[in-house]
């Protein structure tokens, strides 16, 4: 097979009469940051719903090193190497930092607790800047803490590949760009990352390539400078705001 | 032989389908889980026996008693006690899991009640006991009544849902309570009266039920169970979903109660249940969902 | 830090010891008042080890305990009395493992829906067999075991259930449990596999009611459907965990000491209105204390510590 991480093709899913993802094909090579682009609606949270198994495809096929992932349930996923953030972010508010880190640890494919796990999630913690804060219950956290704690916690599994949706959305300028050099700093130690963005100077510095979609269909492949000067996107993004 | 256990199946399922469009209102509209449900059902019965043998109401005059009467009873049981878990829910889900317990202590005070005035004995009354025949098989012609007065209600709640202005906004609230508030419906009023609306329709079953069916102050719960059941099988919020659902859950019963054994009805209904978590547990007609 | 764990330890086990002097100390009646008190401790602790972290309400506790006390029924006189206590346990287990798998893959509705009905089905199920097949409704329990025996037997399961409970809090299945708790899609998502998880927790939870039936069926000489699967049961044992508190292990004692108290009272004095007063009394806790008496302490702790910093 190739080389790549992942693969997927003809990937579609319908919502009742809305063809919510349509025949979608994409690759992510090992090492890569990816972007996945397009309007509101378009179908990248579907997309990374499909491949994070939350949903169920109704065609098409999605392979991690060659291994088929579309017939697997969610937590199954998730222990072949695949860890995910969520648009709305979502912690345990019930639980401290330290132990959503731990809940990250502790049931993915390596599989980390006890002592071990407390020193992994210390240096995770460390890691997204909230080593402070490792006691404190993640209601009290605000809402860039929270986004960090859940990067902490997809981190935490060791992933293969990680799923950021729109993970730099609602940020003030100072923390995008911490936010920036957190993800970068992911890609410095080989991390291979599919995210869905919409701010674009993140997409310009970050990704290798990217994939616009637009209600459901793939409409460009590309480095980010191709793709950003493609017509159809352009058209896609503004005609999208005509509406 | 065959005929008559089917017409008394579809006698059955009409009333089965009735009831189970009340709850799917209460739990579809308003988000109440409401267990004490078959309580208000019990309740109804009762209503109509006092009427029927203390003041010699027949019962279908006493619908218009009674069913405005729950209607009412369900409001304020709406507004005094489930709007203060509603304001406090932070969650659909915390609402549920709230609704679930409130609703379960109210069973057991309506229970309570019940039997304190009327006992564990079973009652029934003579209404319209008369052997009819029809296709060659004989039925009483209360339990056609029921079903005719089953049937119009029915129809006249589909109506009253995609026909008039209420009742698109107790669809729009079913749908979407946060786009619904978008477009100024009043989402706690609908919810209100959806609940009302529900409570009326299972004291209309209360009823029907009573003219042809014995039944006792504990007899809720079961009732309850095969709403609950009718409603998922048919998909929540779904009426069609319920008449074809409640045909089901009736003819299997009163097959089973027929052919097999009337001890295992409930047993049946547990069997049909089972089958429904299993292979479809959003329903019958329900969207595939994640 | 562990010298305090060693204190606690060795507190608890000497409160042990003090609870099984018990029978020589009371008379009859104090003695069933404490055996209420215990077989509730075990019933609403076992409750809330599945339904505390999970917040799936379970409405089938009477369900299991009454499958366990007709186990008795059936098999104590034939077999000896670890036999029949280790045959109940696998019949609950075997039970609440088919009613998990076939609800708790789904949303928590489905649980509560098919758990509000089970006892009502057991009850008429058995009801059924025992009018046509051994075409007699109630069954005498003859079997050789003191009052004081049965106490002992129910404070060495309510040990276990707690033992059982804090070894299960520390592991990963707790963690496990308590992810689900808190949101289900970031359980599956971090790779918990949340139906076995739920399945097994359930099962180990309505097998100890399984056994506290079985434990408790000699008290009874006689029992019948009606008494085995009375739902008044599965509703007590919900007022007092929520009463106590089911954001931890040991808060449904909390709730079970005052209420059998309370119970006791309600059922001397109003017989005819027992299950209307349990029913205000549990409308109250929903309305008043959602938390619990133990979520009560807590945030009035935390309001003192917070006030205590505001002044140092
Ligand atoms: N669970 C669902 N049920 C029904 N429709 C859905 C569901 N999830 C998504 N959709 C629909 O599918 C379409 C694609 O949604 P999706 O969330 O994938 O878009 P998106 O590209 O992530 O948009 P955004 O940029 O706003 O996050 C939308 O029309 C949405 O309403
Ligand atoms: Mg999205």
């Amino acid at each position: 097979m190739s080389a790549a991480l992942l693969s997927i093709s003809g990937l579609t899913r319908r919502f009742g009469g809305l063809v919510a993802v349509d025949s979608v094909a994409l690759e992510v090579r090992p090492g890569e940051i990816v972007g996945l682009l397009g309007p509101n609606g378009s179908g990248k949270t579907t997309v990374l719903n499909l491949i994070s198994g939350a949903l169920k495809s109704d065609t098409g096929s999605i392979q991690l090193r060659g291994r088929p992932l579309e017939k697997l349930p969610a937590f199954r996923i998730a222990r072949e190497g695949v860890a995910r953030t969520f648009q709305l972010v979502r912690v345990l508010g019930s639980m401290t930092c330290k132990e959503n880190v731990i809940a990250g640890l502790a049931f993915g494919a390596k599989s980390r607790w006890g002592r071990e796990a407390d020193l992994a999630a210390h240096e995770l913690l460390a890691r997204v800047g909230l080593v402070t804060r490792a006691h404190v219950m993640t209601s009290e956290l605000t809402y860039i803490d929270q986004k960090r704690l859940e990067l902490a916690r997809a981190l935490a599994m060791q992933p293969e590949l990680l799923l950021l949706d729109e993970w730099l959305a609602g940020l003030n300028p100072t923390e995008l760009r911490d936010g920036i050099e957190l993800i970068r700093s992911l890609r410095a130690e080989g991390r291979t990352i599919l995210m869905v963005e919409h701010v674009m100077d993140a997409i310009r510095s970050l990704c290798d390539r990217c994939y616009v979609m637009n209600a459901g269909k793939k409409i460009a492949e590309g480095t980010p400078k191709e793709v950003l000067a493609d017509p159809e996107v352009i058209r896609a993004y503004l005609g999208d705001a005509d509406a | 032989m065959f005929t008559e256990p089917l017409l008394s199946g579809i006698t059955l399922g009409g009333i089965y389908a009735l009831i189970a469009m009340g709850l799917t209102l209460q739990y579809g509209v308003a988000r109440i889980m409401n267990l004490s449900y078959g309580e208000s059902l019990v309740a109804a019965c009762f209503a109509a026996l006092w009427l029927f043998t203390a003041v010699s109401v027949n019962p279908l005059i006493g619908l218009l008693v009674i069913v405005p009467l729950a209607a009412l009873i369900n409001w304020l049981v709406y507004q005094v006690l489930l709007m203060p878990l509603v304001k406090r829910a932070p969650s659909r889900d915390a609402l549920e899991v709230d609704s679930i317990l409130a609703t379960f202590g109210l069973l057991f005070v309506a229970q309570g009640v019940m039997l304190a005035i009327f006992g564990g004995n079973y009652f029934s009354y003579s209404f319209l006991a008369i052997p009819v025949k029809i296709f060659g098989a004989t039925v009483s012609a209360s339990r056609l009544l029921a079903l005719g007065f089953a049937v119009v209600i029915g129809l006249a709640l589909y109506l009253g849902l995609t026909r008039t202005r209420a009742g698109t906004a107790i669809r729009a609230v079913a749908v979407d309570p946060v786009s619904a508030l978008l477009v100024a419906i009043d989402v706690r009023a609908t919810a209100a009266f959806a609940y009302a609306l529900g409570g009326a329709l299972v004291a209309a079953g209360g009823v029907l039920v009573s003219m042809f069916l014995t039944f006792n102050a504990s007899l809720g719960v079961v009732f309850t169970m095969k709403a609950l059941i009718v409603v998922i099988m048919g998909g929540v919020g779904n009426l069609l979903g319920c008449l074809i659902a409640g045909m089901i859950l009736g003819l299997t019963e009163t097959f089973v109660a027929t052919y097999v054994d009337p001890g295992l009805t409930l047993a049946a209904t547990y069997i049909i249940f089972i089958l429904v978590l299993l292979l479809r547990p959003q329903g019958l007609f329900g969207a595939r969902r994640s | 830090m562990s010298a305090r764990n060693l204190a606690i330890s060795a507190a608890l086990v000497v409160a042990v010891a003090l609870l099984a002097l018990v029978p020589s100390v009371t008379n009859g009646y104090q003695l069933s008042l404490a055996i209420n008190i215990v077989s509730y401790t075990v019933l609403a602790t076992a409750w809330t080890l599945f339904s505390g972290p999970t917040r799936y309400v379970s409405l089938a506790t009477v369900a299991f305990f009454g499958i366990g006390a007709y186990t008795v029924a059936v098999l104590g006189e034939e077999l000896a009395w670890p036999l029949v206590l280790l045959i109940a346990f696998v019949i609950g287990f075997v039970l609440s493992l088919l009613v998990g798998l076939s609800t708790l893959r789904l949303s928590g509705v489905y649980f509560v829906i098919f758990t509000f009905g089970l006892a009502e089905l057991v009850r008429q199920l058995v009801t059924w067999y025992e009018v046509n097949i051994t075409r007699t409704l109630g069954r005498y329990v003859f079997v050789d075991i003191t009052t004081s025996q049965i106490y002992w037997q129910l404070l060495a399961l309510a040990v276990i259930v707690f033992i059982s409970g804090w070894l299960i809090q520390r592991s990963k299945l707790g963690l496990a449990l308590r992810v689900i708790g808190d949101d289900e899609a970031v359980a599956r998502h971090v790779g918990i596999n949340t139906t076995l998880a739920k399945v097994v927790l359930f099962a180990f939870s309505a097998s100890f009611m399984t056994l506290a039936g079985a434990i408790m069926a000699p008290r009874w000489t006689y029992i019948d459907p009606a008494i085995a699967f009375n739902p008044v049961v599965s509703f007590q044992v919900l007022i007092m965990a929520l009463l106590g508190g089911v954001h931890r292990l040991y808060g449904p004692i909390f709730g079970v000491i005052p209420l059998v108290m309370l119970f006791e009272i309600l059922l001397a004095k109003f017989p005819n209105h027992f299950s209307i007063m349990v029913g205000i009394a549990f409308l109250l806790i929903v309305y008043a204390i959602p938390r619990g008496i133990v979520g009560l302490i807590e945030g009035a702790q935390l309001s003192l510590n917070r006030m205590k910093g505001a002044k140092a």
